[in-house]
């Protein structure tokens, strides 16, 4: 890539040549360790052709942010009061999506369990990914259907239980279709049943083995190519991130409470 | 890093640069808020409301801090999703999407504890929903499952000074959301950006 660029613009004379052999030679290391993919041919300065374009966006939202700032007030309620619970109580926005978890897990695990899980596979996506190269710097979802299906999934979940929490609950919580009457309190939901312990069990049991062997059987080839620990911390959160609509259908599909029942923790 | 690629401004907007500049339009306004905010719970509340009502330009103030703050928080996983659509945590940036994520955390503590400053009901309550999962942790939390530690030595007591939301929860929520936070923040961030120097620049037009 640097050769290119110094080829451009370095008039090929026999002495520039030596001068870029040596270069080559005295930066190999760092080159070969920076640049191994290609570019795209053109290139621009950072500063100041680039810094300026980045300031342009910047100031068109400067004057979006200052024409909301000047027409419409952060909110700022009544006074906090230990004693009165509100029945209505909604985290700030972005939070919302846990706390709807919230309405099918217990707090450990929606509070907790869940959000650890999806920082801790954040943390490990470079490490998970088998591919060092594949679509490097362009947008391949054809290549990359896998990795970027997963993430899309994660992602796209998130701001859906963002939205239902934000959009579609009402007081203490409960469930509101756009044209009900958020004011009426609606009656308490209907009795909910949770499944026996030995059913719980064999119900986690074979849905973990469900989702840990069937891909390796059916796509055999990722399976050696991943490797086993990469494919088994893989599958394991993948696992864990369907189980989350696999709970909000059990809820509200078939009034399941929980899956698990034990004196010390419930699933 | 003298050259980039050509149209880098494209269809992706900047979003890491509009999150570095979100950012900056609060550590800009944050101060003056702070020229008028005391975080004493018998005052914060109507601090605010002198910062709304009486304080020449307070509201305004107030106002690009909270939007510019809601911005960022929508920005900052938008400009991860960029990062993984374009593949730009292989090598030779790993560590810098590693770097990334401690950012997106910090960024959402950042909000977590600038939500309650103003002591309001909504403050109060959204962060008592904070605090439950908190106190639910297993082993570590009173209540959790597996807990081994009393309710006035567990992570709950340590991240609200007490048992419940009072003084000590106010006082440190504003140590961190004015002076650990962001400091944390500004350091990560020109970490970040020596690392896409590092990397050889960016991997790609955004
Ligand atoms: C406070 C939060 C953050 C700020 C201010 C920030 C800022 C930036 C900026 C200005 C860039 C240059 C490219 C661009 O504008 O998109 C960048 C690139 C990058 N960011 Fe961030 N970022 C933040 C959070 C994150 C997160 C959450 C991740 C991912 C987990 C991440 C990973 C990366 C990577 C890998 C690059 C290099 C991209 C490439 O070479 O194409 N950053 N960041």
């Amino acid at each position: 890539m640097i050769e290119k660029v110094i080829e451009e613009e370095v008039p090929t004379t026999e002495e520039n040549k030596e001068r870029l052999r040596l270069l080559t030679v005295v930066r190999g290391e760092t080159l070969r360790n920076r640049d191994i993919y290609e570019r795209p041919p053109r290139y621009e300065l950072f500063f100041p052709n680039f810094v300026m374009k980045e300031l342009c966006v910047g100031l068109a939202f400067l004057i979006i942010i200052f024409t909301w700032a000047y027409y419409k007030d952060a909110p700022l309620y009544e006074l906090s009061n230990p004693a009165e619970t509100p029945s209505h109580i909604k985290a700030a926005w972005y939070f919302v999506g846990l706390q709807e978890l919230l309405a099918y897990f217990d707090p450990y695990l929606a509070g907790v369990i869940i959000p650890s899980l999806i920082l801790g596979g954040l943390y490990l996506v470079p490490f998970l990914d088998p591919d060092p190269v594949k679509g490097i710097g362009r947008f391949a979802f054809k290549e990359r259907k896998f990795a970027i299906g997963c993430f899309l999934g994660g992602y796209v979940m998130w701001y859906a239980l963002l939205l239902v929490g934000m959009f579609f609950r009402g007081t203490y919580w409960s469930f509101y279709w756009p044209w009900e009457d958020q004011s009426v309190v609606k009656a308490t939901e209907v009795a909910l049943w949770s499944f026996p312990l030995p059913a719980g069990i064999a119900f986690l049991v074979c849905y973990g083995l469900l989702m840990l062997l069937l891909p390796a059987v059916i796509f055999q080839d990722f399976f050696f190519r991943v490797g086993l620990i990469r494919y088994f911390i893989t599958f394991n959160l993948f696992a864990a991130m369907c189980f989350v609509p696999i709970k909000v259908l059990l809820r509200n599909g078939f009034h399941v409470k929980y899956v698990l029942v034990t004196p010390w923790f419930n699933i | 890093m003298k050259w980039v690629p050509l149209g880098l401004v494209r269809y992706t907007f900047c979003l890491g640069g509009l999150s570095v500049f979100f950012f900056l339009l609060c550590i800009l306004t944050g101060p003056f808020l702070m020229l008028y905010y005391v975080p004493d719970v018998n005052r914060a509340y109507s601090d605010v409301m002198d910062i709304m009502q009486v304080v020449p330009f307070g509201a305004f103030v107030r106002n690009v801090h909270r939007w510019s703050a809601c911005l960022m928080v929508l920005c900052v996983p938008l400009h991860m999703l960029r990062v993984f659509l374009q593949a730009a945590y292989k090598p030779p940036r790993q560590l810098n999407w590693l770097v990334g994520i401690t950012l997106l955390i910090l960024t959402y503590l950042l909000c977590f504890t600038g939500y309650m400053l103003p002591w309001d009901q909504e403050a109060y309550w959204g962060a008592t929903i904070g605090a439950t999962m908190a106190e639910n942790t297993p082993i570590l939390g009173a209540k959790g499952p597996f807990s081994v530690l009393p309710s006035d030595k567990d992570i709950h007591y340590i991240m609200l000074g007490g048992t419940v939301l009072d003084q000590p929860t106010l006082s440190r929520f504003f140590f961190a959301h004015c002076i650990a936070i962001p400091g944390a923040l500004a350091g990560l961030m020109g970490f970040h950006f020596y690392n896409i120097h590092r990397a050889g620049g960016m991997s790609g037009p955004l």
